[in-house]
Formats: C-alpha cells, sequence, structure tokens
C-alpha cells in the first residue's frame, strides 16, 4: 500500500528559517518581547559570546565558558525569551573591534549591570571607571577604592565572576605579587589582553 | 528548566513552518510562521517548563492561520474555499500535484492531516482544536489520508512506508 510523505511535500531549508528568524528578530525588539539579544564574535581570544538586554550589554562570556551553558544561564535568571539578534550588538560588536585591533582605549557602551548585586557591583562600577586602559591594579587596591580596604578575598571572587569582561576590565587586576591571578577566560587570556594593551 | 527560546526557534520552527505550509499554501505560510512565534515568544515565560512544546506551538499555529483565512476570506471575492498552493519552484511535479490535492482538501481534513501527520500531534489533542471528538479527528485525518493516496494512484512518486509519528497517544 502506497503511503503519503507529507514531510517531503513540503521541504524547509536553511535560507527559509533563516529569513524567518531575522524577521522575528525585529518583530520581537519592537514589540519589547526581545529580553535578551545575543551574538557571538571572532576576537583574538576566541568566539565571545555578548548579549544585551534593552538596558544594555549585559554579558560577555569566552568560549571557555561554553556558549549554551551562558545562554541556559541568562535565561534562567533573566528571562527565556532569548533570541539570536544582530542588531542591537552592533555597537559592542564594533567597539570590540576596534578595541582588539588596537584603535580604542575604552568602551562607550551601555551596561545593563543586573547580574551583579550590592558589593560585587560596587567593585565592579569602580573597575570600569577607575583602572584605564594599559593599567594594572591589585586586588587590594581595587577594594580600597570600592570603599572596602579588608574585602580583598571578595574582590577576587567578584572580578573572578565579572558578567561583563573585557568590557568591564577585570584583566587589569592583578596579585598585589605581580602574578596575573585568576581569570574567567582563562590565565592566556588575561595575558593576551594584558599584552594588547602593553602591560609587561 | 526552560530553555532559551532560541533553542525553540531551531528546534520547532522547521516543522511549523511545513505545518503552515500545508494547512494555508506557500504564500502566506511566511506570515503564519512569524505570527506564531511572535505570539510563543510573547507568551513563552509562563509556559509550564513540562508543557508539550510542539504541540503548543502548533496550537498556536492554527489559531494564527483561521486568523490569516479569514482575513483573506474577507478580502478575496469571490469566496476562495482554498488555500494558495505551495512554492512551484524547486517541487517536482508530483509533489505539485499532491500539494495540490492537500490544498483542496476540506479545510478540517487538512488541519486533521498537517497536525497529525507533520507535527505529529495526538487525535485527542487535534480534537481539542478542531472540536469534536477525537474519533472525528482521526476520520478527518483518515478521509484526507485516503483523498492523497487516490491522487498519488494516478501519479505515485513515493511508495515507500513512511513511519507514524512516534509519539502517537492516542
Amino acid at each position: 500500500m502506497s503511503t503519503v510523505d507529507l514531510t517531503a511535500l513540503y521541504p524547509v531549508d536553511g535560507d527559509d528559517i533563516t529569513r524567518l528568524h531575522a524577521r522575528l528578530a525585529a518583530a520581537a525588539d519592537s514589540d519589547d518581547v526581545l529580553d535578551v539579544a545575543y551574538r557571538i564574535v571572532d576576537s583574538p581570544v576566541g568566539p565571545l559570546l555578548i548579549a544585551a538586554t534593552p538596558l544594555g550589554l549585559v554579558r560577555l562570556a569566552f568560549g571557555s565558558e561554553g556558549h549554551d551553558a551562558v545562554l541556559q544561564d541568562l535565561s534562567d535568571r533573566i528571562s527565556p525569551r532569548v533570541l539570536h539578534a544582530a542588531a542591537r550588538l552592533d555597537p559592542v560588536a564594533r567597539q570590540l573591534d576596534e578595541y582588539f585591533s588596537g584603535r580604542r582605549h575604552g568602551f562607550e557602551v551601555s551596561l545593563d549591570w543586573q547580574l551583579s548585586k550590592g558589593f560585587r557591583r560596587t567593585v565592579l562600577e569602580h573597575l570600569a571607571v577607575d583602572i584605564g586602559y594599559g593599567t594594572t591594579a591589585s586586588y587590594g587596591t581595587l577594594a580600597r577604592l570600592s570603599g572596602s580596604p579588608r574585602a580583598v578575598r571578595a574582590v577576587g571572587t567578584t572580578c573572578a565572576t565579572n558578567p561583563i569582561p573585557v568590557v568591564v576590565p577585570c584583566h587589569r587586576v592583578v596579585r598585589s605579587d605581580g602574578t596575573l591571578g585568576g581569570y574567567r577566560g582563562g590565565p592566556v587570556a588575561k595575558r593576551a589582553l594584558l599584552d594588547l594593551e602593553g602591560v609587561r | 528548566m526552560k530553555p532559551p527560546f532560541e533553542k525553540v526557534v531551531a528546534r520547532h520552527g522547521p516543522t511549523v513552518l511545513r505545518v503552515v505550509r500545508a494547512v494555508l499554501g506557500h504564500a502566506d505560510a511566511d506570515d503564519a510562521w512569524s505570527d506564531t512565534f511572535l505570539a510563543a515568544m510573547r507568551a513563552y515565560p509562563d509556559l509550564p517548563c513540562d508543557a508539550n512544546v510542539e504541540a503548543w506551538l502548533v496550537t498556536i499555529a492554527h489559531r494564527k492561520a483561521i486568523d490569516i483565512i479569514r482575513a483573506t476570506t474577507r478580502r478575496a471575492i469571490p469566496v476562495a474555499d482554498t488555500p494558495d498552493t505551495p512554492s512551484r519552484e524547486h517541487a517536482p511535479d508530483a509533489h505539485l500535484e499532491l500539494a495540490d490535492a492537500v490544498a483542496a482538501l476540506p479545510t478540517k481534513q487538512r488541519q486533521a492531516v498537517a497536525y497529525h501527520y507533520l507535527a505529529g500531534l495526538p487525535y485527542a489533542e487535534i480534537a481539542t482544536l478542531l472540536g469534536g471528538s477525537a474519533a472525528a479527528a482521526r476520520r478527518a485525518a483518515a478521509d484526507g489520508i485516503a483523498t492523497l493516496r487516490r491522487t498519488l494512484a494516478h501519479n505515485p512518486f513515493d511508495a515507500s512506508p513512511h513511519p507514524e509519528p512516534s509519539h502517537e497517544h492516542s
């Protein structure tokens, strides 16, 4: 008995889905349901996932963090309305490109701090403002800048869990003995960023 | 844990597109797909974690397709009972003939066939979409498939057995 293969009757190719996905991303953005937009950009320290809410850049993740795991975490902590959508990330992507080619020394993008609460947020805000391109500071110095000179360990944890590395430059925070200390993207990435900025 | 909506689009986007192409025809399918996924994305945070996502999407697609059919019916004079046929760009002739046969099915048969044979929805769930009993939904799908088989008998292009949807419940 012959059977009807309906799936073969309605072929769907990658172009169909790409076209419809782009249309969905644009509609979701203008309808205010695009809670988290993300894209992947190439960089000298590997592919970076960048994610933004309507408020601003909320997350930057190294490949070593596992981008699928990062997206799941964003879905759990912010909203499951997560979509690959390039447009919102265009300014960040362009500035990262300029930074990695040495043409940019500071980022001018709005940030959404919602993944960092309380003292951690205070620390990261100081880090973003007070420790400039091509310089480093110790964890103790950053603790002092943050108004809690004895909270060196908490500052270390904060830097290690910085949700927006590179843009919020925790790679510039090193141990007081001159060794690099830990980094979310791994020690090789930390060294590469400091080399890029001309820090020996 | 609820997957990011991006995964929902990647996992179910092609099936939903096939369903709306079968129910509406190629010309309106993009609009129905877009309306479906935008509405789904809006409601996604409230969807229970253990929900059958594909069945949920097909339910939304069903309603969006009805909206489009109604809008088209209001616009079109004289009233067209059958939707546009699928794309003629790439399909072989036998596919076209069969797709025309799908398009010519009575609406309920076409819906039942699409929801069951393309999306794997059990007849009990199709019945809640179409009204009536699960048995009536099964009959509508069977009648539709019988018509399509008669088309095939005139112009056979695929005589290979096609597995039933694996998540059949009814």
